[in-house]
């Protein structure tokens, strides 16, 4: 045996020796930084992520089966139990889908304030969002200030329909005609509570005053941005390739929002713009949420100034019945696309009901881009998707 | 005086200042992270401002079961918290509080202080790896290498100072700062070795002290978000407490560190030489709470960095600062 042949036998015997196993690291599904019960199997070499399967499923309520024995009214209790960050930004579609189906239209007041509330609902989630993601990174103040505020959307949400989460207040055809009652005005009422624009329009100021402070405090953070600018980058055809909708899409630079694309509620009389943003980063996904709560004030100023008078409910059988047939309904949520697709036999309740829920397509992108993430960035990135377990498992 | 009784007294008291000041600091952390957040914080505890809170929760903790996992070392699981916590204290020995209210006024006091507090690495490693929790071993290696990274900025920064004072002893640093500068219309100015022209000195200690408390923005080897709770994962009951306890006794101590070292310790501007050892404690425990309340603040305002981020700012930047700092530190005290 030449020298050499010694030196090569000699190097392999010590890598082998120093070969070290991948440790297989379970995260979750209870741990602070999964949003609830998402589990990742994750293989990590010391703090370097090779390999993750996210396990799904700890929170499956089996919400389409429910629906199957449920009648139209009563699932959307169910469905504004799906995303409850965001409860009437998931009834709105269904509702619309179930109306589609029965040839009713509710008339343009209840629109407005279906509009208006959705747009309510898109800011409590952002807040949720712009305070979780900071204490994900380490910065616990956010947290505070962000629902502090989110706390005044809540208050209108529940003035008007008597519910913080789950409103349930779409009804085929309208809204609930007789409404109200929240721990803030203790008056029923038959149209919107007295004074609820004006205080809209004050919670609007909020909104922006606290757009403002987060982005001195958290978004322009030299410390922030080392930890998001160019972390977890999604590029455009990556984005498109798995589906992502919603914010995380728009984040990659695609200017698709569901707002301008489908005509469910009158945003075509509202002026108002895409937040796009082209980096696709961690960054890029936080900022544009930022943004897109700015939006969303304007949508709701532009609403409370034009909303029309009229009735709250068209006039709609006692019984609803779906004809036979099918309809897919999506709508924006806060996340992303949301749809349902109602496939009605003739009776009270649905044949089937699909629910097409953003987070559980937003999530499927978790393998491909936690590949190689070191372990404090596969927190940084899995909050930027910003998900809901609820409406991962549904 | 009876060594004994000294001694005991001398344990006694340092003991006393070390529980009770760790306990003060945690209600302060309470507090003015409320504010801080738009809270109230602490209320109800001890009829009014909650100022029991930490003693209740203290109650509370003792009360809890003390588990430890099956596969745990015991031994070393059971030491490790006591490691962590006499290192803390046996940095009080040297600390002075006024001319005679010092423990033992070491020859190389800052030196003792340096090699001792590093033993608190000891107890963090004996902790994460008896565990047998994958997260509380990340978290005791995380912990090992930023401790020891960081360990570095904060010998180089006393370093400077112990070359301007010339001394390593913690009362002769003192002295130093409280001689005579200059003197304007008259009037004798002493400065402490911050106004000195150690502020990168200083500067660089408070970011190293931060990151050996590992604190946010250096709280990696605890990142709830990341790692759970780090090393402190499997820890309950009384030894969660002795590590809780040891966290914000060695706030105080690096604080009484920093305000010996850059603060001009117990001394102060016009007091006379008799009352140095009335007023003294009182002034040290002034500035002590000065940099505590920092600490604290950027706890509540900052994110956390990344592992390598940490590691860059410290051999990239601080420690080739430190360096050059001591290195004009040293030419400016041979030239002048």
């Amino acid at each position: 045996m030449t020298d050499l042949a010694m030196i090569h036998r000699s190097e392999s015997a010590v890598s082998i020796e120093l070969q070290t196993p991948d440790m297989t690291l379970n995260i979750g599904p209870q741990h602070p930084s999964t949003h609830g019960v998402l589990r990742l199997i994750a293989k990590v070499a010391g703090e370097r992520v090779t390999d993750v399967e996210p396990v799904i499923g700890y929170m499956h309520r089996g919400y389409e089966k429910l629906s199957e024995v449920r009648t139209y009214a009563q699932i959307t209790t169910l469905v504004n139990r799906i995303d409850w960050v965001a409860g009437f930004a998931s009834e709105v579609p269904f509702i619309i889908g179930v109306e589609k189906l029965m040839g009713v239209e509710a008339p343009p007041r209840a629109q407005y304030i279906r509009m208006i509330l959705t747009e309510l609902a898109r800011m409590a989630s952002h807040l949720v969002f712009m305070s979780s993601y900071p204490l994900e990174l380490g910065a616990t103040t956010p947290l505070m200030y962000a629902l502090r505020e989110r706390e005044y959307i809540l208050e209108l949400i529940e003035e008007v329909t008597g519910g913080r989460f789950h409103p349930n207040f779409n009804r085929v055809g309208g809204v609930k005609p007789v409404y109200g009652g929240g721990s803030m005005t203790k008056k029923w009422s038959l149209d919107l509570p007295e004074g609820f624009l004006q205080r809209a329009r004050d919670a609007m100021d909020r909104m922006e005053q606290i757009c403002d402070d987060i982005d001195t405090l958290v978004s322009d953070n030299e410390l922030i941005k080392m930890r998001t600018v160019g972390i977890g980058v999604i590029p455009r055809d990556k984005a498109l390739e798995y589906g992502l909708t919603g914010p995380n899409l728009r984040a990659s630079g695609v200017a698709y929002d569901l707002r301008k694309v489908e005509n469910l509620l009158p945003y075509d009389e509202i002026d108002f713009d895409i937040a796009v943003r082209q980096g696709g980063d961690c960054y890029d996904r936080y900022v544009l949420r930022i943004e897109e709560v700015r939006q969303s004030s304007r949508i709701v100023r532009q609403a409370v100034d034009q909303i029309p008078s009229g009735p709250l409910q068209t006039k709609v059988p006692r019984v609803l019945k779906a004809p036979r047939g099918q309809v897919y309904s999506r709508g924006e949520n806060p996340k992303g696309e949301f749809g349902y697709h109602i496939v009605s036999e003739g009776a009270r309740m649905p044949y089937r009901l699909k629910i097409r829920s953003t987070s559980f397509s937003n999530l499927s992108i978790l393998p491909w881009i936690l590949q190689d993430a070191l372990i404090p960035d596969l927190v940084a990135i899995m909050g930027s998707l910003d998900f809901v377990l609820g409406d991962v498992d549904r | 005086m009876n060594f004994w009784l000294e001694l005991i007294i001398k344990l006694v008291a340092i003991l006393g200042f070390v529980l009770t000041g760790a306990l003060v600091v945690i209600y302060a952390e309470l507090k003015a992270g409320s504010h801080m957040q738009g809270r109230i914080g602490p209320y109800y505890a001890g009829v009014r401002w909650g100022w029991a809170q930490p003693l209740a929760d203290g109650l509370k903790f003792l009360q809890k079961e003390d588990l430890s996992p099956t596969g745990a070392d015991r031994t070393i699981y059971g030491l490790a918290p006591y490691v962590v916590m006499m290192s803390t204290i046996a940095v009080f020995v040297v600390i002075p509080f006024g001319p005679d209210m010092v423990g033992r006024d070491l020859d190389l006091g800052i030196y003792f202080i340096l090699a001792i507090s590093s033993l608190s690495v000891l107890g963090i490693l004996m902790a994460g790896w008896s565990s047998a929790n994958k997260y509380s071993l990340m978290g005791g290696l995380r912990a090992a290498a930023q401790l020891i990274a960081y360990e570095l900025p904060l010998v180089l920064a006393a370093a400077a100072v112990v070359v301007q004072a010339g001394t390593m002893s913690m009362n002769g640093i003192v002295l130093a700062q409280s001689e005579t500068w200059f003197t304007v219309a008259g009037i004798d100015v002493a400065m402490p070795f911050l106004l000195k022209g150690q502020i990168i000195s200083f500067i660089i200690f408070m970011i190293a002290v931060v990151a050996e408390l590992s604190r946010i923005p250096f709280d990696m080897p605890i990142a709830e978000s990341e790692l759970t709770m780090g090393y402190l994962t499997e820890y309950s009951g009384i030894r969660f407490t002795m590590f809780f306890l040891g966290e914000y006794a060695s706030m105080i101590a690096f604080s009484a560190i920093a305000a010996t070292l850059f603060l001009g310790g117990y001394a102060a501007p016009g007091v006379p030489d008799g009352l140095a050892n009335l007023v003294g404690p009182g002034v040290m425990l002034l500035k002590i709470a000065l940099l505590v309340f920092v600490i604290i603040w950027i706890r509540w305002t900052w994110p956390r960095l990344r592992e390598d981020q940490l590691q860059r700012l410290a051999w990239f930047w601080l420690i080739p600062i430190a360096l050059a700092n001591i290195a004009v530190v040293a030419i400016f005290k041979v030239v002048f």
